[in-house]
């Protein structure tokens, strides 16, 4: 709760209960191990939960997801089911997970999906592909308001990945063709 | 004494270093700007070119008219494609920009970047049924062996780069705020940005940044 706390300071109690309600309803055993797997970290509490997946609707909600201030290296991907060169290259962030398996390295994929299709595309794509990292969902569409708080490399295209600890942050701006091209990112940010 | 020499030395290349950074563009555009990695910056020349249209005649800027036959007061370049779902829900707003701007002296000009080989959606056939279909009222120039693209900076499909008379790069980014929903649409970047020029002002904002996907290459 203190958690929350720090990243919610204005939040009503009752938005709190809210939040509560719906972790309560929709983390179902169906959702495999990825609605666990993220709750036992410090992040923000989403707007609703899609079978599953973590759906925020605005990027405010989501940003605290960029400035976890520990000893956790994260590794963000922006990505869509429709973007074909994002799901060719998901395959790598699987292996990401396998390779840091026990250490303290986190892999997100934020889902840039066409809101419409949260239901009918991105979370039969998720349940069918049984991917590793954490799958959540973005539905904020004024990108100019907030690609550059990811990062002021980023033009907006996709595939994009952040890898973080702390304060050192680095970008990846295009297709990543092997699992060691992140790998050697990671051990730039640690 | 050789260290006084040392540091002269290093802060005489660090200013090297820091002119020509802040050093105009060269002539032909290619010249990294201050703001970006690659391609050009605000201010910048942008680059001609020779590129063949769906009609299988080659244009380049310095050809192209506008819709009264005169030379044009600006060039609406956009970078777009048929296969990305960006670009699709795009598609409607750059048809209507050039219906409205074209015949002020502002016409679009299409040019679609990605390899077709790893993209066969976007093939020069594919492109010559689209805009038949569509009925494209701009060109839609192939980048045959994507030469075009990393000399703009180019990234992404959809993505505009609003040239004035002069090849000058005024504004670069988004047709509007609302890339992904037409209906959300609250600024109009493009248009806002060709006010300016008529008005003689500058484009505020003049660069903006959306979703879109990234260029396919080989």
């Amino acid at each position: 709760m203190r958690i929350l706390m720090k990243f919610f300071p204005h939040a009503t109690p009752l938005l709190y209960g809210l939040a509560l309600l719906f972790f309560s309803c929709n983390a179902q055993p169906e959702a495999t191990g990825q609605s666990q797997q993220q709750f036992d970290t410090a992040w923000p509490a989403p707007d609703s939960i899609l079978q599953g997946i973590p759906i925020y609707a605005t990027f405010d909600r989501i940003e605290p997801l960029f400035h976890i201030d520990n000893d956790t290296t994260y590794i963000i991907n922006f990505w869509a089911t429709w973007c074909a060169p994002c799901v060719a290259e998901l395959p790598y962030f699987d292996q990401l997970v396998d390779a840091y398996q026990g250490q303290k390295v986190k892999v997100i994929l934020v889902s840039l999906d066409f809101p419409r299709q949260f239901e009918t595309k991105l979370a039969p794509f998720v349940r069918e592909r049984q991917l590793k990292p954490t799958v959540v969902a973005l539905a904020d569409g004024h990108y100019n308001d907030w690609i550059d708080k990811v990062s002021t490399e980023w033009s907006g295209a996709i595939p994009a990945t952040l890898v973080y600890k702390g304060d050192k942050t680095e970008f990846i701006g295009n297709p990543v063709h092997a699992v060691e091209d992140v790998q050697a990112v990671v051990e730039r940010v640690q | 004494m050789k260290y006084y020499m040392l540091i002269l030395s290093l802060a005489l290349s660090f200013s090297a270093i820091a002119c020509s950074n802040n050093a105009p563009a060269s002539q032909d555009g290619a010249e990294h700007s201050t703001e970006q990695t690659y391609g050009i910056g605000i201010g910048d020349k942008a680059p001609d070119f020779k590129l063949k249209n769906v009609d299988e005649q080659v244009y380049s800027l310095a050809t192209i008219k506008d819709d009264n036959g005169n030379q044009p007061k600006g060039y609406i370049v956009i970078f777009t494609c048929n296969t990305c779902p960006y670009a699709i829900a795009n598609e409607q707003r750059i048809i209507d920009l050039h219906n409205k701007y074209a015949s002020m002296g502002y016409p679009v000009v299409a040019i679609q970047p990605n390899d077709p080989a790893v993209q066969p959606g976007d093939s020069f056939s594919a492109m010559q049924k689209r805009a038949e279909e569509k009925n494209y009222p701009f060109l839609y120039l192939f980048d045959e062996g994507q030469t075009v693209f990393p000399q703009y900076g180019a990234t992404r499909t959809p993505e505009v780069f609003l040239l004035d008379s002069n090849l000058m790069l005024r504004y670069h980014g988004a047709i509007d705020d609302s890339a992904r929903d037409a209906e959300g649409v609250q600024v109009k970047f493009v248009e806002k940005a060709i006010n300016a020029l008529e008005a003689g002002e500058v484009p505020n904002p003049a660069t903006t940044k959306a979703l879109g996907c990234g260029i396919k290459t080989a």
